[in-house]
């Protein structure tokens, strides 16, 4: 539990806050950078979803803390990944199947 | 009646309450994004061609400078509850105040953004391109504004809460401080799919 953590666990934890800081600049910066070559559309697209997961996993898993949580929690994100990844998608191969029919 | 469990840890989840909910509300909320960048892909794929954001007139350098505002936004609000789990108020004052100010600091650049848009006659109504944008950002600039009340909140009159039970003030902190979190997270995905591509 976060509120046994001794303070210097806590000091520690904010040394990795700010190395996560640098981190999702530097990306940012990089992904900017990278969007000015004009790679094929195919290639920008994954290049950039690929650094902005990268960044997303960094703010969830560091200052969310999802790295050191409870079950619980993971439960209900392993559910809404599902309906997510079900919302995302269904709608595009109704779309696709319409017109190949 | 005293909701239960808004300190200490419920024996069976290992959370307080408030945790749980915040988790289960940021559920609902992936799912309100969701549905609209479903809704993005389907009309870009949908669409004949797809116009690039910075052919459009949007703004990258001061998109980029956004999502830094932001992200600082991200380390000053776990910072103020770093702070408070370390005994200190008046860092948690300070820290709490930079993420206010940061937010505040990311609406008035996108209040710019906006404006120049308006100026140039791209109105949602445009076409589809600034139809999705605008929802999508406008989406997101209102959820800066809900999560800098709960802040100014938290930062104001709400820290009064510090002296009588600070485990729960930690906690509610920490509460928002994942909300915060949240809202980054959607932008750092808003950013390059409708500025860079």
């Amino acid at each position: 539990m976060a509120q046994t953590h001794d303070a210097e666990s806590i000091r520690k934890e904010t040394r990795t806050y700010i190395g996560v800081f640098i981190a999702l600049a530097v990306l940012t910066v990089l992904t900017v950078g990278v969007s000015y070559f004009h790679l094929p559309p195919a290639l920008a697209i994954g290049v950039a979803l690929l650094i902005a997961a990268f960044k997303g996993s960094l703010v969830a898993g560091f200052f969310m803390h999802l790295f050191h949580e409870r079950k619980l929690i993971y439960w209900v994100l392993v559910l809404t990944v599902f309906f997510f990844l079900v919302l995302l998608f269904y709608p595009t191969f109704s779309a696709w199947d319409q017109r190949h029919l | 009646m005293e909701i239960p469990y808004n300190s200490e840890a419920r024996p069976d989840t290992g959370l307080y309450n408030a945790k749980l909910g915040i988790w289960l509300f940021l559920a609902s909320e992936v799912m309100l994004f969701g549905a609209l960048f479903s809704s993005y892909i389907l009309l870009r794929t949908g669409a004949p061609s797809w116009p690039h954001g910075r052919d459009l007139g949007l703004n990258v350098p001061l998109a980029t400078l956004n999502t830094m505002v932001l992200i600082a936004s991200s380390v000053t609000v776990v910072l103020s509850w770093a702070s408070l789990r370390l005994g200190d108020i008046r860092k948690f004052r300070l820290y709490m105040g930079l993420t206010i100010l940061c937010g505040l600091g990311f609406l008035v650049i996108k209040y710019f953004e906006y404006m120049e848009k308006f100026h140039h006659g791209h109105f949602p109504s445009f076409n589809t391109f600034f139809a999705i944008y605008f929802t999508l950002t406008g989406l997101h600039g209102l959820h800066v504004i809900g999560g800098m009340i709960v802040n100014g909140y938290l930062w104001g009159p709400g820290a009064k809460m510090w002296k009588t039970d600070p485990q729960r003030f930690t906690n509610r902190i920490e509460v928002a401080g994942l909300y915060w979190h949240f809202v980054d997270l959607v932008w750092i995905f808003l950013f390059p799919t409708l500025y860079l591509l």
